[in-house]
């Protein structure tokens, strides 16, 4: 079983605010049944422009709905101004927290109530408004969306993005464009603070640094290389940056750059430092 | 609370009388079985006499049965032993719905070139035994297919499919890991090279699984160590779990006709009472040739997790095919090669019964299960037609 808080199962069990408003001033739906989940917000205003009534209905996991239930507690009594300013992460904390896996459900929630408020201002009343270039096919998922989780949860692997908004969960093809995605943004922000665990790993010196290095491309990259009749050369290693060079049937591969990102600096970035970056020397 | 026990195609609750000829082997027998002294050697044919239960329940020579730790033990061992140890190459042929301790050994052959093949299933989760025919057609050929599948109970033609591959040269292997002791099972009447089986599946503990091999098959062994097992499974042999599995064969033998008949009259009774009581649910897999145990429904337009944390509120344990369930984004992938739509997939439910459930379990749940779907549809924003 999920490791549910007290709070995720009490909303479950009880959903707060359940229905729809039959002349609601906005409405947001959102996901879709292929997806495994889906929400409808209606909302009412009062005369002063706050949300005097919410309701909602979803299709999905326990935690779905738990999620949908704490959201329209969490923005019952807001302005439209206050209530959107509302994050997928003040749900989750609302309700003690989530299983990561299960932080899609928070986001399903702040998506449907930024689609009620544009569906309010705007008049639009398409499902889901789409905006800008689809990334993940299978889900639906933007890159405009993808962006927004990435930027507000921190978010450094193409894992946590598909936790947070499914993109990269089905076919996976999308997953070197998220990456892509991933390090554009992890490049504008500043570095984000240690970790507070021991995920770090102890502080290596340059020389052990390099010798660590040169043991995963040899036991852990180039096996796999091999496979596909490739091979990898270590250049240079300058702070956190590994300069490789691609070799056979990899240095003519369409499929270079996601070898790179998939295989080479996630090991290394495994076995050696999390903040290692892996780049292909110009030569 | 209450307990109603549903999920016994996950496991099952070992039989007491399983349990009370394993605790001897905890306290006073725990000899090594290949000890050259009479305490030692005093074990050994206790875990032959278990050898004997299990090839009894089968219809297998007693030299045929090597044990192993588990169920998954057993498909790896029959999957790339066979194939590692052939002398030209050969393809693998398998299903799409096998469980992951078939597909994963597949894929990682794959991996490293042996030319995999697996078989569609319809809508209803069978196979065509003209794809096979034809999947033979392309040389020589290692077969793994289920006999009885978990998720949803269908029980795939094993003996024409066995006629075909042995017909054509092949080698045959069946997972029958839900099948053992829910279903009679004879390797004198089915050419079958290699048949897997479970303890934990049949009221043995978690912890012991089986190998059929047919005499003659050869085949690596994926433990080296030791001369146990005939060389074909290093380590010590697991003494208490190999009595606990042979007493749970023994016992499956006697309640086999109840396991057909009284389990599968709660399974229809259960099947019947959800279709009258709950609108828009269908029924997964084929009806016709299903295990008499398993009810796989689904519930259109709610998400199966959901189902599964109410029955539990209720002290009702069962399982779901869908999505949340798993960890992952998609349902099972037995439903999804089965092309159920996804209104359905999402909400699928497995109940699986045993011989220990009984007509008030079926009847607790037919209580407690509507107001839950009906409850869930009333939180859907998908209208119910």
């Amino acid at each position: 079983m999920w490791e549910y808080t007290d709070k995720v199962l009490d909303h479950f069990r009880n959903p707060r605010n359940v229905g729809t408003i039959a002349d609601a001033d906005g409405v947001g739906e959102v996901g879709s049944m292929a997806c495994g989940d889906a929400l409808k917000l209606t909302f009412k205003l009062d005369k002063q422009g706050r949300i005097a009534d919410v309701k909602f209905q979803t299709f999905g996991c326990a935690s779905a709905i738990a999620s949908s239930s704490a959201l329209t507690e969490l923005i019952k009594g807001l302005t439209l101004e206050q209530a959107g300013k509302v994050t997928n992460q003040d749900i989750a904390d609302y309700l003690g927290g989530l299983p990561e896996q299960k932080m899609h459900c928070s986001v399903m929630g702040r998506e449907a109530l930024e689609v009620a408020i544009a569906n309010y201002r705007t008049g639009k009343t398409s499902k889901k408004i789409l905006e800008g270039k689809v990334v993940c096919h299978c889900f639906g998922v933007t890159e405009d969306e993808i962006v927004r989780v990435v930027r507000e949860n921190r978010l450094t692997t193409v894992q946590q993005v598909t936790n947070y908004c499914k993109a990269g969960g089905g076919c996976g093809k999308c997953q070197p464009e998220i990456e892509a995605i991933i390090a554009r943004i992890r490049a504008e922000q500043p570095p984000a603070p240690p970790a507070p665990s021991g995920t770090a790993g102890p502080h290596l010196t340059t020389l052990q640094k390099i010798r660590l290095i040169e043991e995963t491309v040899e036991k852990e990259i180039r096996p796999a290389l091999k496979k596909d009749d490739g091979d990898i050369e270590l250049i240079d290693v300058v702070d956190n940056r590994v300069i490789v060079a691609l070799r056979g049937m990899c240095a003519n591969c369409q499929v270079a750059q996601f070898t790179l990102k998939d295989v080479v600096e996630a090991k290394l970035r495994e076995f050696v430092a999390p903040d290692l970056v892996v780049e292909e020397s110009p030569s | 609370m209450r307990t109603v026990y549903l999920d016994n195609n996950a496991t099952t609750q070992p039989a007491p009388e399983v349990i009370e000829a394993m605790l001897p082997f905890f306290t006073e027998l725990w000899g090594n079985p290949s000890s050259m002294h009479r305490f030692g050697g005093q074990v050994h044919h206790h875990v032959e006499t278990a050898r004997a239960q299990v090839a009894a329940l089968i219809g297998a020579e007693v030299s045929e049965i090597v044990f192993t730790g588990c169920g998954t033990e057993s498909d790896n061992l029959a999957i790339r032993g066979t194939v590692e140890v052939a002398h030209t190459p050969v393809n693998v042929i398998t299903s799409r719905v096998e469980h992951p301790a078939v597909l994963e050994p597949c894929r990682m052959l794959k991996e490293r070139g042996v030319p995999v093949i697996e078989l569609e299933v319809d809508g209803k989760g069978q196979i065509n035994l003209d794809d096979l025919r034809l999947a033979l057609s392309r040389g020589r050929a290692v077969v793994s297919l289920m006999w009885a599948n978990n998720e949803t109970g269908v029980v795939f033609p094993i003996a024409e499919a066995a006629d075909l591959v042995k017909a054509a040269g092949g080698i045959m292997h069946t997972d029958a890991i839900q099948a053992v002791g829910k279903l009679p099972i004879n390797v004198q009447r089915v050419p079958l090279d290699l048949l897997s089986l479970s303890g934990h599946k049949l009221h043995a503990p978690k912890g012991i699984g089986a190998l059929y091999i047919r005499r003659g098959t050869r085949l690596r062994p994926l433990l080296l160590g030791g001369h146990q097992e005939s060389g074909k499974r290093g380590g010590t042999e697991n003494v208490p779990y190999i009595v606990g599995l042979g007493r749970a064969c023994e016992l499956a033998a006697k309640t086999l006709a109840d396991e057909t008949t009284r389990v599968a009259q709660l399974r229809d009774r259960l099947q019947a009472g959800i279709s009258n009581t709950c609108s828009k649910v269908r029924v997964n897999g084929d009806t016709e040739h299903r295990l008499p145990n398993t009810l796989n429904i689904s519930f259109e337009y709610i998400e199966g997790e959901s189902i599964l944390y109410h029955l539990s509120d209720c002290g009702i344990a069962a399982s779901s095919g869908s999505a949340c369930t798993s960890g992952s984004l998609e349902p099972s992938h037995v439903i999804r090669a089965m092309g159920v739509p996804f209104i359905a997939a999402h909400g699928s439910i497995r109940f699986s019964l045993s011989r220990y459930n009984t007509t008030s379990d079926i009847d607790y749940v037919l209580e407690n299960l509507p107001p839950i779907i009906k409850k869930l549809r009333a939180i859907s924003p998908f209208a119910v037609p």
